[in-house]
This record gives C-alpha cells, structure tokens and sequence, in this order.
C-alpha cells in the first residue's frame, strides 16, 4: 500500500511573525521555516504504518519554491522514501493545492493521503476536505488514532463531543490531528540516507492544473491587543457585566 | 529553569565563514560533508538539544546521580534521553563508516558539541569521553579491540570512561599506584581510581573503562604506565556482556556543580583482580591517553563555550524583562542601562571569540587527519598542539566570567537557585580544573608549545595574523596591530625567559593569547558580514567592542607577562604558612 504524504513549509511555530507594513501579508523574509507541524505528524504516522508492514512505499509530496526542498528532505530523513515538488513561484490557495494533489494522486495512485489537518500558517483547514471531494473519495479529519483493515481505515475523530469513530473504505483522504502520535527526531544516519533518496521535480503546467489564486487578500491585520482585565467583587457582578457590557448571556 | 534557543544563524556563520567548513568538504574522504547536509543535521540536532537536553539540565542539577546499594542511577529522564541521543546517531558522528560512524567532520562535532553543551552540559560529558576512548581504541587497539569495543561505543550501546587519577596521583600521573598482575593469561588490576566521570551509571548496557597501571616489571615515573580496557562486564564470544568484572564504586562524590555527572571512586580487583586488556604497548600507556586527553582538552574549551551560551541567554532574557529604573521618565527594562548592556555585550562577545576559536581550532583537526598533503598534516598537528591548551584554558576561563557575569544581570535572583542560572556558574567551576587544570595548561603552552619545531609555532601563526591587517575592516587595523605587537613582544619574552620566569608569566601569557587571537577572529567575522555573509550581521560590531575593550587588557596582561616572576618571593607565603594550622 503506497500512501502520499503532503507536507507544507511554513514559517517555524517558535517564530513570532510580523504583518508587513502594507497589511499586504506576513513577513516571512528571512524567518526560520520548517515543516508543518500537523504535516510532521502524518509523515510519522505513515512511516508507524510502514514499521508495522502495512504501507509499503512512502511518497512526500511538497509545493511552493525550490525551499521546499528542504521539507521534503525532512520528510526523508524521517522515513519516507521518496519525495515530490510541484515548483512554482505562485502563491497556492487550498483549492489550487487540492487541484494539484488530486493530479499526483492521479499518477501515484496511493490507497491513502494521510495529511496535516490544516497547516499552522493560514490555518485553512480545507485542503484534505476538498481534496477528497475533487477524488470523490472518502474523508477521515481530525484523526487521533487510525487502524488500517481489510482495505478500511477506522479513524477515531477528535469533535467537540469527544471521539467519533468511523470506518472508511480505502482509497481515502484522512486528516491528522495533534495526538495522533509524537514525531520522532531524525537521526543522523537517516538524515544522511535521505540525501540519496530519489526527488523529482514537477510544476503545475505539467500536472495541467492552473494554480492561480481565487481569492485575494485585502487586508492583513494583527488580532487587537487584549485589554486589561477588571476584578470583580461578586458572581452577582460577573452575570451583571456579561449581560450588560460582554453582552454574551 | 533557564531556556535555551539554538544559536544556528551565528553557529553556520562560524562554520562557514572562520572555519571554512565549505573548503573541508574538499578534504580526502569528507566529500560527503556537503553544506545543505550539515545544515539539515544541525537543524535536527537544535532541535534535540532544545526541546529534550535542555529541559533535564536543570532536573540533573537538582536530582544528580545517586548510589543506591552499589547501583549508579542518573537522574530522572537522562536514561531516556540518552537513548534518543544514541539512536539519532549522535555518537557516532567523526568516526569512520567502518566501524559503523558518519565520518564527518570534527569541526561539525565542534558545533554539535556547542548546542549539546548548551542544552545540557553534564549529560554531554559522558558522549565526550565515549569519544574520546573511541580514540585512544582507534588509534592503539588491536583490529579485534576495535571490533568488539569501538563499534559499540561507536554506535552508543556502550559508554566509556578515562581512569587516570589517584588519591595520591593527580596531576602527577608518575605517582600512580594501580597494578595489573598476570594471571591465566590475563592482566588482573588493583588498585583505587578517584574522580571517575560517569564512571557507572544506568544510561548504557556496558561501560568500558580505560585504567592507566603498572605492570609488575614497570619502570617508576610516568615511563612505566600501561593502559588496560576494562570493562564492567566481561564480553562473551558474540560480544554480549557477560560475567561482572570484579570493580566496584564506593562512593560517588557531593561537588559544587556538574550534579547528573556521577563522579566515582572505584575499586579495582578486591576480589580475584578486575581482568584488563592491554591498549597498545606495554608501558606506553601514558601516550595512549594522551590521545584521549588532547580531544577531551579541546572538548572541554567547548564545555566552556556551551555554558557561556546557556548564560548568556539567560541573562538576555532577564535584562529584556526585568523593569527597574525610569530612562526618560519612562520605566525601563534594566537592558538599557549602559552597565548592564556592557555585561551582556562583552559576554556575547566573547562567546563569539570562543565559538570562533573552537570551530577553527577543529579544522585544523580535520586538516591534520586528512589532507593529502603530509606537510599540509603535519603543519595543522602543529597548530592543533598550539591552541589546544589555548581553546581549554581561555575559553574554560571566560566561562567563568559569563556564567558570573550572568548571575550579575540577575542581581539578587541570581544568588536564588530558583531562577536556574547559578547552576551554570556552578557548573562551569570544574571547568578549569579537570582535564589539566588551567596552570597545567599554560604550562604546556609555553614549556612544551612553544619550544616545539625550534619555536616556530607562534610565529607561524603570527606571520598568517599579519597577513589579515591588510584585509579586515579599517577601522580595527590600527588596534589589531599593536595587539599584534604586543603578542609577539609577549612572545619573544617567554620563548627566552628562564624556568622560574615562564612558569610564573605562563597564565598571563595565554591570556594575553587568547585575547589576541580572539580579536583577529572576530575580525575575520566582521571581513565575512562586510562582505555580505549571512548569520554574522552583529561581528562587526562585536569586533569593534572587543578592540575597544577587552583587546586593551592586552596591555597589562603583557607589563605582567614581562615581569616574569617578579615579586614572587616564596618568602610571601613562608611566613604565614607557618601560621596556618595544617587541618
């Protein structure tokens, strides 16, 4: 069973960001970047999917400019055996990165995309979902633990209830959540292996996707700074000041 | 607890640009050490160093090694730790794919060493000596030693630690006692060993101790010391550990510092003798751990550079915060005051000099190991020879002028434990004392350094410094110049002093050393950021700082140098030393 394993390069979740002056965007430039943390989190899982002889060929697929590289050496060094790159110097939206992965899927014929459940930088939460209505194929998100069986994969759900179950038949999309598993750390050996490990290269045109934006940007603000906070002397208070100033109850 | 973030911009900046890592990859057998490779590793190694070393320094601080019933157990997690270390394969890094390394380059370990050594420094040490016995094996064992004991502690299964000291025998090995006896075709020791680092603990399957003794027929003095492998448990055919060899710690000793490190005493043979294997020649033991000893002396000058980093980090965040004191009427943080952003600026900056001196340093190992050419070898022995005592002394040195340094950010909170940065200072005391104790060092440098080749040595390097006043940025020309002169007036000065003279000059000497070279360095530095180099945009800036004020010391440090050993009338001591009651 082959499984795709998408990974995004986003700027690095230790690193505080900046809005450009412009309100354009955020200033990436020269900020540390590494590999999505939920994306981390489904290459592990794919490669305990592996360990225990159910996946047998990993394939890391990454898109964005030639620094994506990196992410996918990452993915390697990991565990996954080879990596792919749609190169291209156009900012990709989740409908355009579904478009995309819905063609390798196409010549890669995986039984399962196992992805992050969104990426930590515009937080979408949409490439999965929209993938596997492009594929028609079934779709597992928010997944905290995943069995893999007579061509099914039970994934427990984190919803706000708790944990839903369900069971979908393969080929299927499913998303990862943050306690699906804890990634392991690269060891040497294997960051070194992964430079011998097969990249190839591919852009948009190639795969006959147009990957141009749908949706634009107006404005890029940061979140207001919190107020400081008052004490109150009474519950008679608080329900005084959340109907009347919060205007919440 | 102190929070640690891996300095990699400025460590790929050194690696770069003052080491020359690019140009080592050019090396005979290093064509593998690319760039984007060592990036990626150094990345992952940030990252294990941050998120897992660092968080137990301060719990192997608090918790330490212990002795229970004859049983070593390190703190809390260090066993865990340890294995996700040696499964990354981070014990392996410099040694050869035969015996199952990475073979990569020193001077990467040297960075490696860096992050290790910040994230946790007690918890480094006994990878440090692992290596360092992988040497003295490497380089002195038997093919079959080298299977069965460097492989393993290669591969991290099996730890290693150096057994040198004596209670009677310190410094002056000459003086030690252990004796191995044959029996049934084997060497049997006795004998006590003190000062044991990681000596037993419960990280690893089997600990290999490397045990400098006498054999029966042994000559006195230092020329009749042997070095035996012994192991804690005898390895059977397959290599498993087997029956317990008859060693035993007896206690493990309550120090200032270095808590997670069980520093043991160990006896040897009180039963039928601990069997030992001889490394290399008889009575040439002393030569063995040598080799073993200059790779540690280096390795500690890192240690000092680790803990400066630690410090420095911890008092930055501490300056940035902590609001005391209005500037323009305005409360500000303590950072903006001019005496405290002098503290911090000097220790940055000589943390810069030391990361600086101990990368270059390590690629002259490199270079000495590999280059094709046999005189380009011979040339970077001789100058690994030269600045190993400067890299363990200086850098171990101004470790104790950052981590104290860092404590005064703190002001009182310092002086608290609860804030976690005490534990540095107290970490870094050992420092300067073991591997040679920093007299030893200076000793070393200008008896033994600086005679070796007819004197040749600081001259040398002093011909290469003169070529670079043509080439750093104007502005430091001028300083750099007289400093230049002044070492080598130094120079000259100790190179004809007598032996009274040199061993009383010996400390200020490599001071004056150190303080030199670590303004050419950061000179350097501030050449590649000029120059556009990513990572070193501060050097210039740090190299102007350490012209204006620490290069200056040079100054008193050469009138002291100079005065030989003036004023050190033994006469001083005589006096009160008769006063003093002899406890």
């Amino acid at each position: 069973m082959r499984v795709l394993v998408p990974v995004k390069r986003v700027v690095d979740y230790n690193v505080k960001i900046r809005i450009k002056s412009d309100q354009s965007g955020v200033d990436i430039a020269g900020l540390k970047m590494s590999m999505n943390p939920f994306d981390e989190i489904a290459t592990e899982e794919a490669i305990r999917l592996k360990e225990r002889g159910i996946a047998t060929e990993i394939v890391a697929v990454s898109m964005g400019d030639a620094k994506c590289q990196e992410t996918l050496r990452t993915a390697l060094a990991m565990g996954a055996d080879r990596a792919i790159l749609v190169e291209t110097a156009v900012e990709l939206q989740p409908l355009a990165v579904a478009k995309l992965l819905k063609a390798i899927v196409a010549r890669e014929q995986p039984s399962l995309v196992l992805m992050g459940k969104q990426a930590i930088d515009d937080d979408s939460n949409q490439t999965a979902q929209m993938l596997a209505g492009l594929l028609g194929w079934p779709q597992a998100t928010f997944a905290s633990k995943i069995e893999i069986a007579d061509g099914a994969a039970t994934v427990a759900r984190e919803v706000d209830e708790g944990i839903e179950r369900i069971r979908v038949r393969l080929p299927a999309v499913v998303s990862v959540d943050l306690r699906l598993n804890e990634p392991r750390y690269a060891s040497l050996p294997n960051i070194m292996k992964a430079k011998k490990k097969p990249l190839d290269t591919l852009t948009p045109e190639a795969l006959g996707v147009d990957p141009t934006p749908r949706l634009d940007y107006v404005r890029v603000e940061e979140p207001p700074k919190r107020k400081a906070g008052v004490k109150v002397a009474s519950v008679q208070e608080l329900v005084a000041k959340l109907k009347t100033e919060a205007g919440v109850i | 607890m102190t929070v640690f973030v891996p300095p990699l911009p400025e460590i790929r900046f050194v690696l770069r640009e003052i080491a020359g890592i690019e140009r080592l990859a050019t090396l005979p057998g290093l064509a593998h050490a690319t760039p984007d490779l060592l990036d990626a590793a150094l990345e992952e190694a940030g990252k294990f160093a941050a998120e897992v070393l660092a968080p137990l320094n301060a719990v192997g601080d608090r918790h330490g090694a212990v002795l229970e019933n004859g049983v070593v157990r390190t703190a809390p997690g260090f066993k865990e730790a340890y294995r996700t270390f040696r499964e990354g394969g981070w014990t392996g890094v410099v040694f050869p794919e035969a015996y199952g390394g990475q073979d990569l380059p020193w001077t990467f370990n040297t960075a490696l060493a860096d992050l290790w050594n910040a994230a946790n420094m007690t918890f480094e040490i006994c990878p440090l000596l692992t290596r360092g016995a992988v040497e003295a094996i490497l380089h002195h064992g038997s093919e079959a030693q080298k299977r069965l004991y460097a492989t393993r502690l290669i591969s991290g299964e099996w730890t290693a630690a150096m057994c040198l000291t004596e209670p009677q025998a310190g410094t002056d090995l000459g003086a030690l006692r252990t004796r191995a006896e044959p029996r049934d075709g084997h060497w049997r020791l006795f004998g006590q060993k003190i000062f044991i680092t990681f000596g037993d603990h419960d990280m690893a399957e089997n600990i290999v101790h490397l045990v400098l003794a006498r054999l029966p027929d042994a000559p006195p003095g230092t020329k009749g010391i042997s070095l035996f492998i012994v192991p804690k448990y005898l390895p059977g055919p397959d290599g498993r550990p087997g029956p317990r060899n008859d060693w035993r710690v007896l206690k493990l000793e309550h120090k200032v510092g270095i808590h997670a490190s069980p520093t043991c005493v160990i006896a040897y043979g009180e039963e039928e003798g601990a069997v030992g294997f001889l490394l290399g020649e008889p009575h040439r033991g002393l030569a063995c751990m040598f080799t073993m000893m200059n790779n540690a002396r280096l390795a500690v000058g890192h240690e000092g550079l680790g803990l400066s980093e630690r410090a420095f980090q911890a008092a930055l965040a501490w300056a940035r915060t902590r609001i005391q004191g209005r500037i323009d009427g305005r409360p500000a943080p303590i950072l903006a005051f001019p005496d405290v952003r002098r503290m911090l600026v000097r220790m940055r900056a000589q943390i810069a000099a030391m990361r600086a001196l101990c990368y270059w340093t390590g690629s002259f190992v490199d270079r000495a190991a590999r280059a094709a050419d046999p005189a380009e070898r011979r040339r970077a022995a001789d100058r690994v020879a030269l600045l190993t005592p400067v890299v363990k002394a200086w850098c171990t040195d101004l470790a104790q002028e950052v981590t104290h340094g860092a404590i005064q950010v703190h002001g009182g909170m310092g002086f608290v434990e609860e804030t976690g940065v005490a534990q540095h200072w107290r970490d870094a005391r050992i420092l300067p004392i073991y591997e040679g104790t920093n007299g030893i060092q200076a000793i070393d440098l200008v008896g033994r350094k600086l005679a070796m080749a007819d004197g040749r040595l600081p001259w040398d390097l002093v011909d290469e410094l003169r070529a670079d006043l043509d080439t750093v940025p104007g502005e430091l020309r001028l300083s750099l110049r007289q400093g230049l002169e002044r070492f080598e007036a130094a120079t000259r000065y100790v190179q004809g002093a007598s032996e009274e003279h040199k061993g009383a000059a010996a400390a200020a000497y490599l001071r004056l050393f150190g303080h030199t070279l670590g303004a050419f360095l950061l000179a350097r530095g501030a050449r590649a950021a000029a120059a556009g180099a990513t990572g070193g945009e501060a050097w210039p800036g740090l190299a102007r700082f350490w012209c204006a004020h620490l290069l200056p010391e040079t100054l008193g440090l050469l009138a002291s140098v100079s005065a030989g050993a003036e004023g050190l009338d033994p006469a001083l001591l005589d006096e009160r030393a008769s006063t003093v009651p002899i406890s």
